[in-house]
C-alpha cells in the first residue's frame, strides 16, 4: 500500500510540471497585450512600458515561466497586477467560498437526483416516474444563468425573501450565509441532480432486476429493506462516483453562477482575471484546481484499493 | 412588513447584523475596482470608489466648472508656467495628519515620479512643486498646460497621507489614507469595499451616511434586481433599456447627466497595409459613411432617444461644442455621390471591429444597414474587448467602434486620439495643421481664444474624419427613493456629500 502510495505520489511531479508547462503556454496564447489592458484607458506607452519591465513581460517566455516556477516552488504563486494582492491571499480568501458553495450544491444535488432516481425506478411507469423524468430533463436543459435571473426575480425582487446577490461567510451568520447561497447552490445543484437522476434511475432498474434481489423478496423481506437495504447500496457506486466527479467539478467554480449571484468565489476571480489579462491570477487558480483535481483522484484510488482487496497487489 | 423583512434580511447578509443600527449606503458597481491607490488606479469604476475617501484639491460643477475641493483658490502667472495653490485650512487625513503645504508637495510629487504611475502623463508638464508657506503650493511647469486645473480635479489632484504612503510604498492602495469625507474600513476583492465616515473631515456637517458599503455587481439585471428588492441603495450604469422600468416604479429614481465622452468609430487610415481600402483611403468616402448615418434614428432604434447624437469629441451641450459644424442629417444620395467622386465602386466591404457588447453590437447592426443602403458592407467582426484594443493599436482592423469615457477639459479628448502617433492615434492619423492646433490649444488658458483655436481643428478633422463621433450617452444612476440629495455630475462619480437616507 505505501509502495503504491509512494508510486503514485511521485508520478504526480511529472503531472503537475506538465501541467504548468500546459498553464502558462496555453495562456500566452491569449490574444490581447495585459500591458495594453493594464494601462488605463490613456494607455501611455511610457506606463505601458513601464509595467512590461516590472511584471517581466519584456523577457523571452522561457525566462518568464522560469520565473514563474521558481515562485512556485517556494510558495509565492505571484501577485495580481491589478490590485496588487499576492495570489495565494486572493485563492485563500476565494477557497471558503467555493468550498461551501460546492457542497451545498453537491447536497442538494444527491438529495433531490439520488431521491428522484430511486422513486422513478421503484415505480416504473407511473405519474411518479414520468414526472421524475420530465423533472431530470428541465433540470437538464434549463441554462444557469436564465434560472438564476428568475430565482433572483422571484424569491428577491417579488417575495422579499432572500438576498439577490452577495456572500456572507458561515463563521459570521450562519443563517445569513445560508440565505446568500441557497439560490445560486440550488442553480447548480439542479443542474447536477438531473444528470445523478438519470444515472440513480438506470442503475435502481438494473439491480432491481436481478437475482439476488429476486431472492431478497422470495425470503420474504419487506419492500423497504428490499429497496434501501439490498438494492440501492449497490445501485449507489456508479452514481457516488459520479457525484465525487460533479464536486471536482464545481470546485473549479462555477462561473456563470458566481457571476450572476455576485459570489467572490474562484469562477469569479477566474472570470475576472482572464478579461483583465491578469495572467498571475489565472495561473495560479489553474495550478490549485489542477492540483485539487489530481488530489482527489489519488483519493479515489485509495478508496478504490480500501473497498476491493484484490488490487492491493 | 415584506420590505421591512428584506431591509433586515439584507442588513444581515450585507453587513453580519453588525451596522442597521448606523445608516449605511450600499452602491452596486459594475466592475470590481483595481487597487485603491490614487498613483497606481487606472480604472473607471475605482474613481466613484475615490469620491468618498479620497478628496481632491479641485472638483466641478454640473456646468463643468471647476470649483474648490482641498484647495481654495487657484492663480496661473501670466506667461501660464507657474500656478500657485492656496490649500484649505485645517484639513486632516484619516491618520490625523495635517494637509499642508508639504504634504500637497509630497503628493504632487508622487503623482510625478512613483514607478507605474499612471497619473505621470496627465500632470507632465510639471516641472517641480514649492513650498510658499504652510498653506501655499507653488506649481512651476516646463511649459504653459492649459488642463492643469482640470487635471487636479480628478486623481492627479488626490492628496495622500506622507506617512501612510511612505511607510506603506507600493501596498499603500490596500490600505489607502487619504482626505476624504469617509475612510477605508475594509476590501474583500470581487465581494466589497466598505468606508465609514471620518470624524474630523473638513466638512463633516455635510455627511450624513454612517457607512458605504461597495458591491461589485457585474451584471446589470442583477444590479437593477437588487436595487428593487432592497438590496442596494443606488447604482451605475443602469441600462438605457432599463430606463422605463426605473421610472415606472415609485420606489425608484433615476438621475442622469450628459457625459463628458462619446461613441465614435475610428477609421485605419494609415495605420498599416488595413488602411488599403476605399474608406481607408479617401476623406470623402468616410464623409460618406458619416452622412449615410442617421443617428437621430440610431439613438431611437437602440437607446430609445434617451442619449444624444453627437459629431464632436464634445456633447452638444458642451461649452466647447463647435455650433458652426452641426450634426449632419442622413442624406443617402449625397453619401452615394461622395462614393462617386471618389472614384470607389460599390458596393465595398468594410472589415468592422466591434467590441462585445449587448448595446455596441446593436449600435453595429444598426450603422451596418444604414450604411448598405449608400453601398458600404460593414461587415461586424465582433471581438472580445481586450483582444480589440491589441489588434487596434495593430492596424489589425478597417473600422473600430470605440467608446471613450471622457475627460474634464477638452483637451482629454482630443488629444491622444487625433496628435500624430499619440498613444491611441489607432487610425494612423497624421496632419501637421491639426497637430500644429491641438498643442496651441494646450498653451492658451482664455476660454474663447481656445475656442477659437479648436474652431480650426474641428474644420480639420471633420473633413479629414479619422474618426466619426456618432453620439453623448447619458451617466445612468438609478437609486432608491430614499436616497434625498443625490445630484448627477457629467464625470459619472458618485459622491456622497450631501446624502441622507431617509
Amino acid at each position: 500500500m505505501l509502495t503504491f502510495l509512494g508510486n503514485r505520489l511521485l508520478q504526480l511531479i511529472p503531472t503537475l510540471f506538465f501541467v504548468s508547462l500546459i498553464i502558462f503556454c496555453l495562456q500566452q496564447l491569449l490574444p490581447g497585450d495585459p500591458a495594453l489592458v493594464m494601462a488605463g484607458e490613456e494607455r501611455d506607452p511610457e506606463v505601458i512600458a513601464q509595467i512590461r519591465r516590472q511584471y517581466r513581460l519584456d523577457q523571452p517566455l522561457p525566462v518568464q515561466y522560469v520565473y514563474w516556477v521558481k515562485g512556485v516552488v517556494t510558495g509565492d504563486l505571484g501577485e495580481s497586477m491589478r490590485i496588487k494582492v499576492p495570489v495565494r491571499d486572493l485563492i485563500l480568501e476565494k477557497l471558503p467560498v467555493t468550498v461551501q458553495l460546492a457542497t451545498m450544491a453537491i447536497v442538494i444535488a444527491l438529495v433531490i437526483g439520488v431521491g428522484a432516481g430511486i422513486i422513478s425506478a421503484v415505480k416504473k411507469g407511473t405519474l411518479w416516474d414520468y414526472a421524475a423524468n420530465v423533472l431530470a430533463l428541465w433540470g437538464i436543459s434549463t441554462p444557469n444563468f436564465w434560472l438564476g435571473i428568475m430565482l433572483i426575480f422571484l424569491f428577491s425582487v417579488k417575495l422579499g425573501w432572500l438576498p439577490a446577490s452577495g456572500f456572507v461567510h458561515l463563521s459570521q451568520d450562519w443563517r445569513a450565509s445560508l440565505a446568500a447561497t441557497i439560490m445560486p447552490a440550488f442553480v447548480l445543484g439542479n443542474a447536477i441532480a438531473a444528470v445523478l437522476m438519470r444515472h440513480t434511475r438506470s442503475a435502481m432498474l438494473a439491480v432491481l432486476d436481478s437475482d439476488y434481489v429476486r431472492t431478497a423478496r422470495a425470503k420474504g423481506l419487506r419492500e423497504r429493506t428490499v429497496i434501501l437495504k439490498h438494492a440501492m447500496r449497490n445501485a449507489l457506486t456508479p452514481v457516488i462516483t459520479l457525484a465525487a466527479l460533479e464536486l471536482g467539478t464545481l470546485l473549479s467554480g462555477a462561473v456563470l453562477t458566481e457571476q450572476i449571484f455576485s459570489i467572490p468565489g474562484f469562477g469569479k476571480l477566474i472570470v475576472d482575471s482572464v478579461f483583465n489579462r491578469d495572467y498571475a491570477v489565472v495561473q495560479g487558480v489553474v495550478l490549485v484546481t489542477a492540483t485539487t483535481y489530481l488530489a482527489l483522484n489519488l483519493l479515489a484510488d485509495v478508496a478504490y484499493i480500501l473497498v476491493n482487496p484484490r488490487l492491493r497487489g | 412588513m415584506k420590505t421591512i423583512a428584506a431591509v433586515a434580511t439584507f442588513c444581515t447578509v450585507f453587513l453580519a447584523g453588525a451596522a442597521c443600527a448606523q445608516s449605511t449606503l450600499r452602491i452596486g458597481l459594475a466592475e470590481d475596482p483595481d487597487i485603491l491607490d490614487p498613483t497606481l488606479a487606472r480604472t473607471y469604476v475605482g474613481r466613484i470608489v475615490f469620491a468618498s475617501f479620497c478628496d481632491k484639491l479641485f472638483d466641478i460643477d454640473e456646468k463643468l466648472n471647476v470649483v474648490p475641493q482641498l484647495a481654495l483658490s487657484h492663480e496661473t502667472s501670466a506667461d501660464g508656467k507657474e500656478v500657485v495653490i492656496k490649500l484649505r485650512p485645517g484639513v486632516k487625513f484619516h491618520d490625523g495628519e495635517p494637509l499642508d503645504a508639504a504634504a500637497a508637495k509630497y503628493s504632487l510629487e508622487r503623482h510625478l515620479t512613483m514607478q507605474g504611475s499612471f497619473r505621470k502623463p496627465e500632470i507632465a508638464a510639471l516641472d517641480r512643486v514649492e513650498v510658499v508657506d504652510a498653506r501655499t503650493v507653488r506649481l512651476v511647469l516646463k511649459t504653459p498646460y492649459s488642463p492643469l486645473i482640470a487635471q487636479l480635479t480628478d486623481r492627479s489632484g488626490m492628496m495622500v497621507s506622507p506617512k501612510a504612503a511612505t511607510a506603506a510604498g507600493d501596498r499603500f492602495g490596500l490600505h489607502p489614507v487619504c482626505a476624504g469625507p469617509y475612510k477605508f474600513v475594509q476590501r474583500v476583492p470581487q465581494d466589497r469595499i466598505v468606508v465609514e465616515k471620518f470624524s474630523d473631515y473638513w466638512d463633516k456637517d455635510n455627511v450624513h451616511i454612517d457607512r458605504i458599503v461597495y458591491l461589485p455587481i457585474v451584471d446589470a439585471t442583477v444590479r437593477l434586481a437588487n436595487l428593487k428588492s432592497g438590496g442596494l441603495d443606488l447604482f451605475e450604469r443602469a441600462l438605457a433599456t432599463d430606463i422605463k422600468e426605473i421610472r415606472s416604479d415609485s420606489k425608484l429614481k433615476l438621475s442622469t447627466a450628459l457625459e463628458l465622452g462619446y461613441q465614435g468609430i475610428d477609421i485605419n487610415v494609415d495605420n498599416g497595409p488595413a488602411a488599403r481600402n476605399p474608406l481607408g483611403s479617401s476623406a470623402e468616402v468616410r464623409q460618406a459613411l458619416s452622412l449615410a448615418i442617421d443617428r437621430d434614428a440610431l439613438n431611437a432604434v437602440v437607446f430609445n432617444g434617451e442619449f444624444v447624437p453627437g459629431n464632436q469629441w464634445v456633447s452638444p451641450e458642451h461649452p466647447y461644442y463647435q455650433k458652426s459644424f452641426p450634426v449632419p442629417k442622413r442624406d443617402v444620395e449625397k453619401a452615394k455621390a461622395l462614393i462617386r467622386e471618389a472614384g470607389a465602386s460599390t458596393p465595398f466591404d468594410v472589415d468592422f471591429m466591434v467590441p462585445k457588447g449587448e448595446e455596441t453590437q446593436a449600435v453595429a447592426e444598426v450603422i451596418q444597414a444604414m450604411a448598405a443602403e449608400a453601398g458600404i458592407n460593414m461587415k461586424i467582426r465582433v471581438t472580445e474587448f481586450a483582444t480589440s484594443l491589441k489588434q487596434a493599436e495593430a492596424g489589425e482592423y478597417q473600422a473600430y467602434l470605440l467608446a471613450w469615457s471622457g475627460r474634464t477639459d477638452p483637451d482629454g479628448n482630443l488629444y491622444i486620439f487625433h496628435k500624430c502617433r499619440a498613444p491611441q492615434d489607432y487610425p494612423g492619423y497624421c496632419n501637421a495643421g491639426a497637430d500644429r492646433l491641438l498643442d496651441e490649444g494646450r498653451l492658451v488658458s482664455d476660454f474663447s481664444k481656445r475656442k477659437a483655436i479648436y474652431e480650426q481643428l474641428t474644420k480639420i478633422i471633420l473633413a479629414d474624419d479619422p474618426k466619426l463621433y456618432l453620439y453623448h450617452r447619458r451617466v445612468l444612476i438609478a437609486h432608491t427613493t430614499r436616497l434625498e440629495g443625490y445630484k448627477q455630475m457629467p464625470d459619472g462619480l458618485v459622491r456622497v456629500v450631501g446624502l441622507r437616507l431617509k
